[in-house]
């Protein structure tokens, strides 16, 4: 390697005299045309006069006051300048504007496994038998438990395993959406069972819910930010739960202004029926609501 | 009523069970954090579709420190969702550009670490204004 001209070291730019430079090797020699350039490192080049290589760094531009051409370095730098989910962004908004063409609102439940969105689910769908269509994308690493429960409340369920992949993405919401066939009413997509991930893939869906139960403990809006942050409305289940554990619900409310302004939050509890009817409310407002819908 | 329940999977083999070997790590580290290796698979497919078959040798990449994406953790799911592809052994380079925020109440511009958006003057009226980029900026490949 060249001690002087920096040939191939790949430290950077070097500045050689005009004329003459010596090598590490302990020759020296001159250019014949007395030219000065620098080097970048990585493409060599052959010189039109004595045909010695250079290794420069990149392609860094530079000029030769004689004008004589090099051959074109061996990669070039291209711009992107593109959003790394664009390709599932586009997609999903693919998906918004098909579910909104068959006048379907399409709502992403989002949740830690066990916070009771299953359970909250099935409450849902006999609540709106008869009323609103339901159907259900259920989203989990393995196994159809989940959809196996949702079809047994009555509405047409399509499972998405993701395997090892910890999220729904929007090419599994258009796949599933088209086998799905969804024509009027609401379609629910139950995200797989995680407080991270799904925050940052959108589905094309028109509102985001967050479901946490009170068991989970309140800490968790600082504790997951984004998720909280990226949800339309807080769900916050098994307040019959609430006489017998540790939960703030005045410092959970707080937390979550703090990551999300405008987020409601509605407390509920899926087995015992308390604040279904405000979740309705939200979810299916053009319901016909009937006299005995909640226990 | 019941159109039936199907399963599906979308991943192609070689790349499912790499994705269950590096679950099954994330798993034993009592972690969960996986959300990287979709947005490395997403950075390898998108320059895949824009540079074909030409060799990738770099790729600039800004992951905003509010954009919920742990550069360190894209760093090594990248590693895994390259291999085999033309971005195999492509050197990452990440801009991690801070968390910036302006307060709507005091007007105040500030620094943001966490996306718990409060200003220092009690208000959570809070914009952010940088901090959630996640973006591929540039690349280089092979002529």
């Amino acid at each position: 390697m060249c001690a002087t001209c920096g040939c191939g070291d790949g430290a950077g730019a070097r500045i050689v005299e005009p004329g003459t430079h010596t090598h590490a090797e302990g020759h020296t020699h001159t250019h014949a045309d007395g030219h000065t350039h620098t080097h970048a490192d990585g493409h060599t080049h052959a010189h039109a006069d004595d045909g010695h290589t250079h290794t420069h760094a990149d392609a860094d531009g530079h000029t030769h006051a004689d004008g004589h051409t090099h051959a074109q370095p061996d990669t070039e730098t291209l711009t992107l300048e593109t959003r790394i989910l664009a390709k599932n962004d586009a997609l999903a908004e693919q998906n918004r504007t098909w579910l909104r063409a068959r006048g379907v609102r399409a709502v992403n439940l989002m949740s830690s496994p066990g916070s009771g969105k299953t359970t909250l689910l099935e409450r849902t769908i006999t609540a709106l038998a008869g009323s609103v269509a339901v159907r259900v994308i259920e989203g989990d690493q393995e196994t159809t438990f989940d959809a196996d429960r949702i079809a047994a409340a009555g509405a047409p369920v399509l499972q998405v395993n993701t395997g090892s992949g910890c999220h729904l993405d929007a090419l599994m919401v258009s796949t599933a959406l088209r086998r799905l066939d969804p024509h009027d009413g609401l379609v629910l997509i139950e995200n797989v069972g995680n407080l991270v991930c799904p925050a940052l893939f959108d589905l094309g869906e028109d509102a985001r819910v967050v479901i946490m139960s009170v068991t989970e403990g309140a800490d968790k809006p600082l504790k997951y930010p984004h998720i909280f942050a990226a949800a339309s409305i807080v769900v916050l289940n098994k307040i019959d739960l609430l006489p017998y554990v540790d939960f703030d619900t005045d410092r959970f409310a707080h937390d979550v202004g703090l990551v999300n302004r405008r987020a409601q939050i509605l407390s509920v509890s899926a087995t015992r029926g308390d604040g279904l009817d405000e979740w309705l409310d939200w979810l299916a407002p053009t319901r016909q609501v009937a006299a005995t819908l909640t226990t | 009523m019941i159109p039936g329940i199907e399963v599906f999977r979308l991943t192609n083999p070689g790349v499912r069970a790499r994705m269950v070997r590096f679950y099954d790590q994330i798993q034993r580290e009592g972690g969960g954090r996986v959300h990287e290796l979709a947005i490395a698979e997403s950075v390898v497919e998108t320059i895949a579709a824009r540079t074909g078959e030409r060799t990738v040798h770099k790729i600039h990449l800004e992951v905003g420190r509010l954009s919920g994406v742990s550069a360190d953790a894209l760093r090594f799911c990248f590693e895994v969702a390259a291999a085999d592809t033309a971005a195999d052994g492509a050197t990452l380079v990440i801009d991690e550009p801070p968390g910036r925020a302006h307060c709507v109440t005091c007007g105040e511009e500030f620094v943001v670490e966490e996306p718990v958006l409060l200003c220092g003057c009690g208000s959570s009226d809070v914009r952010v204004l940088a901090g959630e980029e996640l973006r591929i900026l540039s690349v280089e490949v092979s002529r």
